[in-house]
């Protein structure tokens, strides 16, 4: 034993594993997608850096946030754009939202027995002309009203350039969803989506009807206060944020206007754009 | 005279001490519709004449993107080049993975320019009956490089493979001392006329049948705002600004004699006629 006495047999062994903190959040809007993540690193009680990304532009279009062990979420990231890279070379395009989801789907299960320790969300813009399935508990809320607001849902055949959350675990099971909550802080900040995004135990004022999709100023002040509320009480979240924001084509970027420190990453003014809002968060 | 003797194997030389398998296999390369590729201070720039086996059928794609800084033109055995591409993109793959950095163009030729080797020395292997001109960017600057099945390869300044080549370098020869300040405009309308210069007697260069590669800064008539002088490749409708650049042709020169003996003759004997621009199956 540590004391040196010798009451039961010990077996040291090598972990290949370790825990490296930090929370990633990402919100679906109907034509964008917005995808954070906390910059702290940490191993227990001690912090290994104030500034490592969790959150990774794939294409044009798609954004990966990975959380958990984070030498397996970063080197994930980079074997998914290796992958990338070849689709662009055998198709001269950008592999379209709901592939590379299938495609990160089939990566983790490949490691099915001895697993990537990554919890990925993966957001960004759909194609043009795909039908936007969403997951049940947003069904729900959608078939609970008759509203024009309800074009953008399941009903319609072309929901052009919709915005679109996907998110999995470390073996890949997966599945698209309006938002999604991961990491250390996730009991926290998954409830408040919960009600804030899907608006579940509210009830809204007679004759009104909750909104299907949320303007791009609430969604980031939802973002913002997540990560805020997270780092007062969790130990590990905190230094930094990072928030990518991801545009439909043709979307327009006033909203985005007003906001210091935005850094825009799209190359084409004509395509999809994608900016990133970067914000500090409490060092303690 | 001795030829047949001493040609069946690749590992067998002849008495002039030849390699006549991987002579033919520079053939292959010279029945390729021809390629032309220059560079100036700031750029380099492939062009290439696109064949099509008829009317109905669609031109042969003569150039692939090898990474954001790479990519080539190729003349001969499209099997083969495709192999040989991928092999690159693997290279520049794992050299970015490895080593934090795009790969060294010098390095990249090397290693096909090794792999070609092998097939030239290993009894029962065939030579690859493909040439390259590969253009790439690094820190030195921009870069034309020329592979060929020999397994040899040489920086040039400009260069031309392919059916009539001779006449391109020609033209390449008289001009080039200009290229270093050209405009990328410039340099481009050089390309074309050397291109021109391969073309037989009632063909002319279209939108249809030309491809330019570039690498090296955006030019005046590119709207698209790349990544620092990606590579890219021009196809169609974007190339006819520069089509329209070039002096009308002169009245056609003398035909320019094949110099060497065992030669198959890049020009078409009288007995060939109309088929001579009809390829083989393999080649394009």
């Amino acid at each position: 034993m540590p004391d040196g006495s010798y009451e039961r047999p010990q077996q040291r062994q090598f972990n290949p594993y370790s825990e490296n903190g930090g929370t990633i959040l990402a919100i679906a809007g109907a034509d964008f997608s917005v995808i954070a993540g906390d910059t702290r690193q940490s191993e227990g009680y001690s912090i290994q850096t104030r500034y490592a990304p969790k959150v990774f532009r794939l294409t044009e279009r798609a954004v990966l946030a990975v959380n958990g062990f984070a030498a397996d979420g970063n080197m994930f990231v980079k074997k998914v754009k290796q992958r990338l890279e070849w689709y662009r070379h055998a198709h001269a395009k950008d592999m379209p939202l709901r592939a590379i989801a299938r495609l990160i789907q089939t990566m983790l299960y490949a490691q099915r027995f001895f697993p990537y320790y990554v919890y990925n969300i993966l957001g960004g813009i759909e194609e043009d002309g795909t039908p936007s399935h969403v997951s049940h508990t947003a069904l729900v809320r959608a078939h609970a009203r008759a509203h024009a607001h309800a074009r953008a849902l399941t009903h319609s055949a072309s929901a052009l350039g919709t915005g679109a959350v996907y998110s999995f675990d470390p073996v890949g099971s997966y599945e698209r969803e309006a938002c999604r909550a991961a990491g250390a802080a996730q009991s926290l900040v998954q409830p408040f989506l919960d009600n804030q995004i899907y608006f579940k135990n509210q009830t809204p004022a007679p004759g009104t009807n909750h909104p299907t999709h949320l303007p791009l100023p609430d969604v980031l002040s939802i973002v913002i206060d997540s990560f805020t509320s997270a780092t007062e009480r969790h130990i590990e979240v905190g230094d930094g944020l990072e928030i990518y924001v991801v545009l439909a084509k043709g979307r327009s970027t006033q909203e985005l206007a007003s906001i210091g420190g935005l850094q825009e990453l799209s190359t084409r003014a004509e395509g999809d754009r994608m900016f990133v809002i970067r914000r500090d968060l409490k060092k303690d | 005279m001795f030829r047949n003797t001493y040609d069946s194997d690749n590992v067998v030389f002849s008495p002039q001490g030849r390699l006549h398998q991987v002579e033919y296999a520079s053939e292959a390369v010279k029945q390729g519709s021809a390629v032309v590729g220059l560079r100036s201070k700031t750029h380099s720039i492939l062009l290439a004449l696109k064949r099509s086996l008829g009317e109905l059928a669609a031109y042969q794609q003569k150039m692939h993107r090898i990474d954001d800084h790479v990519g080539i033109a190729i003349a001969g055995l499209t099997s083969d080049a495709r192999v040989l591409s991928n092999f690159m993109r693997q290279q520049a793959m794992g050299s970015r993975m490895q080593f934090n950095r795009p790969i060294p163009v010098n390095r990249l030729v090397s290693s096909i320019a090794d792999k070609a080797q092998v097939n030239t020395q290993e009894y029962g292997r065939r030579p690859y009956g493909v040439g390259f001109l590969v253009i790439g960017q690094d820190k030195n600057g921009p870069h034309l490089y020329e592979f060929s099945p020999s397994g040899n390869s040489y920086e040039y300044y400009a260069m031309s493979i392919g059916a009539r080549s001779q006449s391109a370098k020609t033209y390449l020869e008289k001009h080039y001392e200009s290229f270093v300040d050209c405009t990328l405009e410039d340099l481009i309308r050089h390309g074309l006329h050397a291109l021109r210069e391969t073309l037989q007697q009632d063909k002319e260069l279209t939108i249809n049948n030309t491809t330019i590669g570039i690498v090296g800064p955006v030019g005046a008539h590119e709207n698209q705002l790349l990544a620092e002088g990606s590579f890219r490749i021009l196809e169609g409708e974007p190339i006819q600004v520069y089509l329209n650049t070039m002096q009308p042709k002169r009245a056609p020169e003398e035909p320019v004699v094949p110099a060497q003996t065992d030669n198959v003759g890049e020009e078409e004997g009288p007995t060939h006629g109309a088929t001579a621009d009809e390829d083989v199956q393999m080649g394009e």
